[in-house]
Parts: structure tokens; C-alpha cells; sequence
């Protein structure tokens, strides 16, 4: 019980400083806001492609058991579902607070672009989002339509989300499982276009030699699946039934997250040496900030303490039978990737593409040096402490690890 | 069904593909007929030996323009010759090189920027520019600027500036466009006439060439075989930075 005041304590008090952010975005602009036009990009890009990829890769493994059958995964599946619409949702509101001109977003389905893979980023996620969005009301349809036989509000709210069905029937479920394996089916590529698409974003540009590889959509679409998963198993670990109900799946989760997590390093190792073997002069020096600038410690501690070598070594040692250890070493994976994404954006833009560019200028916006300002901490925060709150509302109102019963007590089950 | 072997699906199948194909001309035949055909291809060629860095064409930008503290459409690099002393540096005037290949404009996710077709000049409409700075990461020049809505503390309030660019005579307001959006260097093209001519004896010249002491900077018709940037690259051994990346930049540089 403490451990969830924890968590809505968080939340909550997350929201306030998401509301002075939002209240100073609105007012002042970018006026607080620490990049400029040397690093154009800063933690609320990060943020985004962070969200993102947890996004994708939640529902990349939700896949498995509605597309691919896997039934051992069975319990999690809603609640990939879930998580992947809640990140999603941060990852949009992180990235329409950046930029310039929020009143305009609509513009990049009016105005189209086709060879701007930013364009097609956001149409791909549009249509992911619906998508999301169908698939998890048809997940969730009958056991809303058994929730709103609830007394008081709960019934109510479920009775409404639920769109007013009644149809408690099998034969429903059948028809809703059929529809969600169509939609998942079809999700399985567009998430792996638009989150490929994502990496595609910053791989195409030749202006950024730290960037521009092949493998970046590549690595972009496994480190979701790695984030995604790792996510997934904390989130099934602390929600509702928690880890005592599903030893054995969290076991398994930490399995596909462990070879998930070897793959991931395996590219990045490769995308590094191999950059750093060719010494192009934009690569090495975004490289050395990576390793040895002022913030070498988001590397060398976060990404590959925190996020690489303390989950390895728990998930390949006897303590992956211990579903707590497997939540403590995903918990790790989880924060390691912050560091991840803050460092493909930041280090890619903080060269000079011009020698002398930024000594020619003295002004803050056009720097080398990049840190968050107390404004951008505040939304980034804040959106994170948005997510706790989506999340415990979603424990409150949806039974996501488990179907109630037509016929069972639901008055206790909906909790 | 089958009318004269032909089965209704494949009749569709003709149908959806003739529309399709019908459209794709159609829409390039519209394309073709609205796109004013190429007259210039303005350019510039910087004399590096000529620069003393006096910065003066950075001044000039800036109050032709009327450009924000942080937004700068030229600079001044100053760097040492490699193997050589620190008191004879290399001084690089870099404005927007306005490429013939540009990367910022395909990237752009709502055809906010693109490069005239008439003169080849890249531009940013600020009307439909939504601030993502796409752009400005994809540059390899450093030529983009966001206009974060900064303004200089001891000039007059925000309101009272008015900026001549693109001929729109915006007045700045702290939350109105061009704040929010990416700003860039325009070769100065509201001082061109309704047809798209520059007139250098009238004034009618892009600030920084305009005002360089040293006449380092050159401005001309690259297209133009008589222009005075066209003789010099006749003449003299220019270079472009990047080649390597194919952007075909307008702009050349002297050694």
C-alpha cells in the first residue's frame, strides 16, 4: 500500500510543475527554454523518441500474443495494449509542446510533404493511434460490458467508455478477438514503419555524421522492443495482481527483454566502432562527448551501468528466477534508456558543422553547450508524472490483467 | 460476368489503373504549366584574401533585417591557417549558401521551406512553418536560425520592429510568426523589383555585399555568363564547402 501512495504521490505531484511548464509554454514560448539554433533539438525531443520507442515496442510484444498466438503472455497483453496507447499519448504531448507553433499541428495533414520522413512519422503514428485506440475498446468491450452492471460511478464510467454495450455473450468475445487479431496484425507493420520511420527521421540526415547510418531505424525499432518490454514487465510487476501472480511470465518477460537487450548492444557496439574506426571528424567528436564530455556520466552510469550491466548480469545469473530481481533489473533497463535517447539527439547536433560557427557568435543560442533549463525540467517531469497518473487511473477503472466473469461477483473483481 | 472476355474485376482493375495514372499527369501537367520558369540563379562569390573581418556585413543583416538577438542570417568565422600564426586568421563571411540540392527543403514536413523556382533563393513561409527545426538540424551549414522570441534589451519594445523581409513587413509581436518559426538569410530578396531584378546602383542589393568595405563579397547571376561573380569563377580557382554532400551550394569562396 505504501509503494502505491509512492506511485500516485509522484503522479500527482508531477502534474503540478506539467502545469506551470504548460502554463509558461503558452505565455513565453521557447523565450526559457535552453537549445538554440547550433542544438535545435534538447530533452523534449529526447523525451519524445524515448516515449515513442516504449510506445512501439509495448505493442511490438502485445503482437505476440494477439497476432502470433503465445498464450504465455496471455495475462500482459491488455496491458501492453495499454501502455503503449499511455506512452504514446506522453510521447505527442512532449512533442507538440516543442514546437514552434502548436496551434499548427494539423498543418501536416493539410500541407502535405512526401519526401519528409517527419511527415510520414506522424501519419504513420496517427493511424497507429487509432488504431491503438479500436484495439484496446474491442480488448476491453465485454468486461465493460459486465462493469456497468457495477453500482455508483464505476458502473457508470464503464457503461460509457463501453459505448453502451451489453453483449456479455462468448460468442461476443469471440467476434471482439477475431476483429482484435485483424488489428493487431495490421499494427504490427505500421508500428515497425512509423517507429523505424522515427530512426529514419535522423539517419537520413547526411549534415549529421553521428546519425546518418543505416542501421539507425534498425536500432531504433530493437531498443523499443528492449525499452518496450522491459517497461512492460515492470508495469505487469506493480499493476493490480502484481509480480505474486505472474512469476512465470515475468521470468519469461525477462528473458526476451535479456536478448533483446544483448541485440541492442550488439548494433550499438557496432554503429560505434565502426564510426569511430572510420574517424569522420562529425562522428568522433559527437562521439567523445558521448564518452568523456561533461556529461560522460549519462554513458557510462545510466546507459551502461544502470541499463545494460546490472540488468545483463541479473537476468543471466540464477537471480532471473526471482520475479523481484527481474522488476529491479527491467526498472533499470527502463531509466538506462532516458540515457540512450538523450544521447543520440544531443551529441548529434553539438558540433560545429562549421568551424568556428558558435565562437563567431556570442549569444546563448548558438552554443555548443546544451543543458535543460528549470522549463524544460518541468515539462519533462511533468509528462512523466502524467503517466503515473494514466497508469494508476488505469488500474482504478480497467481490469487489464485479468477478463471478469459474466456471471462472478464483479463487484469485487473490478478493483 | 463477362463482357467480350473481360471480367468486371479486371474492367476495375483498368479503371483504378487509367484514374491513377490519368491523375499523376495530370497533376505534373499542373505542376509544369504553374511553375515560372528559372530567370536567375543568384550566388555569390566570397573573396577570403579581401576579408579583414570587420563584421560589417553582420551589422548590415541585421538592421536591413531586423533580426532578433541570436539569429544570424551572416557570421564571421575566424579561424587560423593550419601551420599557421594565430595573427593572420582566415576570416569566412557565411551566409545561407542557397543550395541547388538543398537538404532542408525535402525534409520540411509541411512545405514550409522551399527554393524559388524563379531564382533559386530558399525560403521559409512563416505562415505555414510549425517550428519542428527539422530543417535546421538537416543544414550542414548552420544557415537556420529559430527565432525563440528573444528581443534586444535596450532597442526599442517588441511592436515596434518591423521587419522589410519577404516584403511581408511583419511587426513583431511576441507570440506571432516569425517567433516560433526558422529564420534564414534571403539574399535580401524584398529589395528586388516586381520582376525579381536586384539594381546595385539603386541601392536594391543584398545588405552584406552591399555594405563589405573590402568588396569581398561578391553578388551576381551565377546563370548570367557576364555577371561579375560568373567572370571571377571564370577566372579563379573558387571552392564550395561540403561538396561532398551534393548540396551544390550558390555560394563559392576564394582562398
Amino acid at each position: 500500500m505504501t509503494l502505491k501512495r509512492a506511485f500516485w504521490t509522484v503522479g500527482l505531484l508531477g502534474l503540478v510543475p506539467l502545469g506551470i511548464g504548460f502554463y509558461l509554454r503558452l505565455t513565453t514560448g521557447h523565450e526559457l527554454a535552453n537549445y538554440g539554433s547550433i542544438i535545435p533539438w534538447g530533452l523534449g525531443v529526447a523525451q519524445y523518441i524515448y516515449f515513442v520507442g516504449l510506445s512501439a515496442g509495448a505493442f511490438l510484444l502485445s503482437s505476440l500474443v494477439y497476432v502470433f498466438g503465445v498464450k504465455r503472455f496471455e495475462p500482459i497483453g491488455r496491458l501492453a495494449v495499454f501502455t503503449a496507447i499511455v506512452s504514446l499519448l506522453l510521447a505527442l504531448l512532449a512533442i507538440w509542446v516543442d514546437i514552434g507553433h502548436m496551434e499548427r499541428f494539423w498543418y501536416v495533414f493539410v500541407y502535405a510533404n512526401f519526401t519528409s520522413p517527419m511527415a510520414w512519422m506522424i501519419w504513420l503514428y496517427t493511424a497507429y493511434f487509432v488504431l491503438l485506440v479500436v484495439e484496446f475498446w474491442l480488448l476491453m468491450r465485454r468486461d465493460l460490458a459486465v462493469a456497468r452492471t457495477l453500482p455508483g460511478w464505476r458502473g457508470r464510467v464503464a457503461s460509457v467508455v463501453g459505448l453502451w454495450s451489453r453483449d456479455t455473450s462468448d460468442a461476443g468475445l469471440v467476434r471482439d478477438m477475431r476483429w482484435v487479431k485483424v488489428l493487431a496484425a495490421i499494427g504490427v507493420p505500421l508500428a515497425i514503419m512509423f517507429h523505424g520511420g522515427v530512426g529514419a527521421l535522423f539517419g537520413v540526415l547526411a549534415s549529421r555524421p553521428y546519425w546518418h547510418s543505416g542501421l539507425y531505424p534498425i536500432i531504433f525499432l530493437v531498443s523499443a522492443l528492449a525499452s518496450g518490454g522491459a517497461l512492460l514487465a515492470v508495469a505487469s510487476a506493480v499493476f493490480q495482481e502484481g509480480w505474486r501472480a505472474h512469476r512465470q511470465m515475468l521470468i519469461d518477460l525477462g528473458r526476451v527483454v535479456l536478448g533483446l537487450l544483448l541485440l541492442d548492444a550488439l548494433l550499438q557496439f557496432s554503429e560505434i566502432l565502426v564510426g569511430l574506426y572510420g574517424g569522420d571528424k562529425g562522428f568522433v567528436e559527437s562521439l567523445q562527448l558521448v564518452l568523456s564530455g561533461p556529461y560522460w556520466w549519462v554513458f557510462w552510469i545510466d546507459q551502461m551501468l544502470l541499463g545494460l550491466a546490472f540488468p545483463v548480469i541479473v537476468l543471466a545469473s540464477r537471480l532471473h528466477l526471482d520475479p523481484r530481481w527481474v522488476t529491479a533489473a527491467c526498472a533499470g533497463v527502463v531509466l538506462g534508456f532516458i540515457g540512450v535517447r538523450l544521447n543520440i539527439v544531443v551529441p548529434g547536433l553539438s558540433v560545429e558543422e562549421i568551424q568556428g560557427l558558435t565562437e563567431a557568435i556570442a549569444d546563448p543560442r548558438v552554443s555548443l553547450a546544451y543543458f535543460p533549463s528549470a522549463f524544460e525540467w518541468m515539462i519533462a517531469i511533468g509528462i512523466a508524472g502524467l503517466g503515473f497518473v494514466l497508469f494508476g487511473l488505469g488500474e482504478i477503472f480497467l481490469p487489464l490483467s485479468r477478463h471478469l466473469q459474466p456471471d462472478a461477483n464483479v463487484h469485487g473483481g473490478a478493483r | 460476368m463477362a463482357v467480350a472476355g473481360i471480367s468486371r474485376r479486371q474492367a476495375l482493375k483498368s479503371v483504378a489503373a487509367g484514374a491513377a495514372t490519368t491523375a499523376i499527369l495530370a497533376h505534373e501537367a499542373v505542376a509544369a504549366a504553374t511553375t515560372p520558369p528559372r530567370k536567375h540563379h543568384w550566388g555569390m562569390v566570397i573573396d577570403t584574401q579581401r576579408c579583414v573581418g570587420c563584421e560589417a556585413c553582420v551589422i548590415a543583416c541585421k538592421i536591413e533585417n531586423m533580426t532578433p538577438p541570436g539569429v544570424f542570417y551572416t557570421v564571421v568565422t575566424r579561424e587560423p591557417l593550419p601551420g599557421s600564426r594565430n595573427d593572420r586568421p582566415v576570416f569566412m563571411t557565411k551566409p545561407c549558401f542557397h543550395c541547388e540540392e538543398p537538404p532542408c527543403v525535402p525534409v520540411c514536413p509541411v512545405n514550409a521551406t522551399y527554393k524559388r523556382p524563379s531564382d533559386g533563393i530558399v525560403v521559409v513561409d512563416y505562415d505555414r512553418c510549425i517550428g519542428c527545426r527539422y530543417c535546421i538540424a538537416a543544414c550542414p551549414y548552420g544557415a537556420r536560425w529559430f527565432d525563440f522570441g528573444d528581443d534586444f534589451q535596450f532597442l526599442p519594445a517588441a511592436g515596434d520592429q518591423v521587419s522589410p523581409e519577404y516584403k511581408q513587413y511583419r511587426v513583431r509581436t511576441p507570440d506571432g510568426s516569425p517567433v516560433g518559426n526558422v529564420r534564414k538569410c534571403t539574399f535580401c530578396l524584398h529589395l528586388q523589383d516586381e520582376s525579381g531584378e536586384y539594381d546595385r546602383s539603386a541601392g536594391r542589393w543584398p545588405a552584406c555585399a552591399k555594405t563589405c568595405p573590402g568588396h569581398a563579397i561578391i553578388f551576381g547571376d551565377l546563370d548570367d555568363p557576364e555577371s561579375e561573380v560568373s567572370k571571377i569563377l571564370r577566372e579563379r580557382n573558387a571552392v564550395r564547402l561540403k561538396e561532398e554532400l551534393g548540396t551544390e551550394p550558390s555560394v563559392y569562396y576564394l582562398l
